[in-house]
């Protein structure tokens, strides 16, 4: 482990001395001489909005054009259709959901090829650069971690398999734990995974929910990576399979068959007694459902906020400095997403543990779960949704729609009731 | 892995785009940017169901209609100048625009009659040139969905035609929408801005 060590310290240090920025200098240095428009990412969203709400939108649209004096007798007007309109096509040109979904843009280039938009600017000085990092990045580092990954995956179906031999009681679960934690350990070396983890003393304890934000699968590497989790998810085939059985040999992970993720009861059972069982590790569970791409948090599913016991939220930050985490399962399978983790630089992240939250007696599991959400956006930084992050697989609703109409509704036939009554 | 290269260059026929709609190289690339995203499987075009997948349009009670203003003649593909086409209405107007213009050259399309139009479009559902009554009601109910009763409805409708009908064929035609919203700031609520 020493050389990938001494290693990340000289990343660290080129990354102090402003390589990144450097970088985009030279390319914007170069776009200017050939002047040509460079594209810059623009994170807060592409377009102008103004964050005014229905009646005040139509209204100042009534005003501005009749001359009639406003009264209260205020009905349909052919032009309220404008509202409607401009704010349709606003998000078909930009929409809080779609963009989640992609990797974030940066602001300067770290020399990674997947993170560019300007090729063309690039000098021969930058290109030559680059090339030495893409021959340090695949023959250096990338041998270094897939031995290291190789290592941290046998040890752990080995090391689980081991232990589930030995009879039941605190030496096994003592066995166990230790075990865990050392393959997570080299797992997270592996990756390069440079962690700053913060207030640990909130840490979750036995007989609580742990939850945070979603990005990647390597979330589940870094939380259990400092702490004993048990993990709960869906049975895979392959290698994650394999994986899987080890380790619910040695400590009881919740796993659930393909088809029992469906029945929603059965799986709040399971949960509930797990929870119950105070000798049982902290449940670790990722409520958004799908992996979003680390600038927002989305709708957080209510099940595992219904089951009643303290809920530990953690929010996870990357960098995406050194390399992106976020996993776009519509464009990556499994491995190439692990291959391009392990020829990025390093994969920089903060964790903060935040205080325990129980649900309080007035809330339901609806309100509580969005309290958590907001907790974890604004210790992260991240912007805090109310969407679905099922959407990119699903229709959304009608009740949101109706909302909208109900809102218009009341504008328009709330003054005709009083007009019939003169 | 592949560049993910979004220079100009990359967009097929950009001059004659950018000459059509107006719109800067910056907007171009950015609005190129924006659908490739909402082309997520990459088909090279958009289908309904791409644009029906954005959650902030589907709540929108006039969604539909305004997705179908992006397929005319009831075409299924919408190419990257179809799409550019349409968004081009809402370019905000500029005085060089009105400036500079050759009275011989075609009305730019974020003029006010070309704002106007779209928004005629949205109540005119046959495409005749003309709102009849009917689509009015139909336009109104996509609006207010259940909320509001069908005599309530048929009452606004029927006021709102008569006002509007100066020919008194029933039906309001376009001029008599654009003659009716004279006196509205269409340029300014009817434009979105793009940052650059």
């Amino acid at each position: 482990m020493q050389p990938l060590l001494t290693a990340c310290e000289v990343q660290g240090a080129w990354s102090d001395s402003a390589g990144p920025q450097w970088a985009t200098l030279r390319m914007e240095r170069g776009a200017k001489e050939k002047n040509h428009q460079l594209y810059k990412p623009y994170t807060n969203g592409i377009i102008a909005k103004d964050p005014t709400s229905l009646e005040e939108e139509i209204k100042e649209i009534r005003r501005s054009g009749s001359s009639k004096a406003l009264d209260n007798t205020l009905e349909f007007e052919l032009s309220d259709i404008f509202y409607f309109c401009r704010k349709g096509v606003e998000t078909i040109m930009d929409d809080e959901v779609t963009k989640r979904f992609s990797a974030e843009e940066l602001e300067s280039w770290n020399l990674l090829s997947r993170t560019n938009y300007n090729f063309q600017y690039i000098s021969l000085r930058l290109t030559v650069l680059w090339g030495l990092g893409v021959l340090i990045r695949y023959c250096f580092l990338l041998p270094l971690r897939i031995a290291l990954a190789f290592t941290g995956i046998s040890l752990l179906v080995v090391g689980t398999t081991v232990v589930g031999y030995l009879p039941n009681g605190r030496f096994k679960e003592f066995l166990s734990k230790h075990v865990h934690l050392m393959c997570y350990r080299i797992c997270v070396r592996a990756l390069t995974a440079i962690i700053t983890y913060h207030d640990r003393k909130n840490r979750p304890r036995n007989g609580g929910i742990c939850v945070a934000n979603h990005t990647s699968p390597i979330d589940v590497i870094i939380l259990a990576s400092d702490g004993y989790y048990a993990m709960v998810g869906q049975v895979h085939g392959g290698l994650m399979g394999v994986i899987q059985r080890a380790m619910v040999k040695a400590c009881p992970h919740v796993w659930f068959e393909r088809s029992e993720v469906k029945d929603r009861h059965l799986v709040a059972k399971r949960l509930t007694e797990h929870v119950q069982d105070k000798s049982k590790l902290p449940i670790l569970i990722f409520p958004e459902g799908t992996c979003i791409n680390n600038t927002s948090v989305m709708m957080f599913k209510k099940g595992s906020f219904e089951i009643g016991a303290t809920v530990y939220p953690v929010a996870i930050k990357y960098d995406p400095q050194f390399g992106d985490a976020f996993w776009n399962s519509s464009k990556y399978g499994m491995v190439t997403y692990l291959l391009r983790m392990m020829t990025s630089w390093a994969i920089v992240c903060s964790v903060w543990y935040l205080p325990p939250m129980t649900r309080e007696a007035e809330e339901d599991a609806v309100q509580f779960a969005n309290r958590v959400k907001s907790a974890i956006a604004r210790q992260g930084g991240l912007v805090d949704l109310l969407w679905d992050g099922g959407l990119k697989r699903e229709k959304v609703k009608d009740t949101f729609k109706e909302e909208q109409q109900k809102l218009y509704s009341k504008m328009i036939v709330g003054n005709h009731e009083d007009r019939s009554r003169s | 892995m592949g560049s993910r290269s979004s220079h100009a260059a990359r967009i097929p026929d950009v001059d004659s785009i950018r000459r059509e709609t107006g719109f800067s190289q910056a907007s171009l690339l950015r609005l190129y940017h924006r659908f490739r995203a909402l082309d997520w499987n990459e088909k090279g075009y958009l289908s309904r169901v791409d644009l029906q997948q954005i959650g902030a349009l589907a709540v929108n009670p006039l969604g539909d209609r305004i997705i179908d203003s992006f397929f005319p003649d009831g075409s299924l593909h919408l190419d990257f100048p179809g799409f550019v086409r349409v968004l081009a209405r809402f370019r905000p107007v500029d005085d060089e625009d009105n400036g500079n213009r050759d009275p011989k050259e075609p009305e730019p399309l974020n003029s006010r009659m070309n704002k106007l139009r779209f928004a005629f479009q949205l109540y005119d559902l046959d495409r005749d040139g003309k709102i009849s009554r009917q689509e009015m009601l139909q336009v109104l109910r996509l609006m207010v969905g259940v909320q509001v009763t069908e005599e309530q409805l048929e009452s606004i409708a029927d006021r709102t035609v008569q006002e509007a009908d100066e020919d008194g064929d029933g039906a309001v035609s376009f001029l008599e929408f654009a003659k009716s919203l004279e006196k509205m700031n269409i340029e300014q609520k009817m434009s979105i801005r793009i940052l650059k």
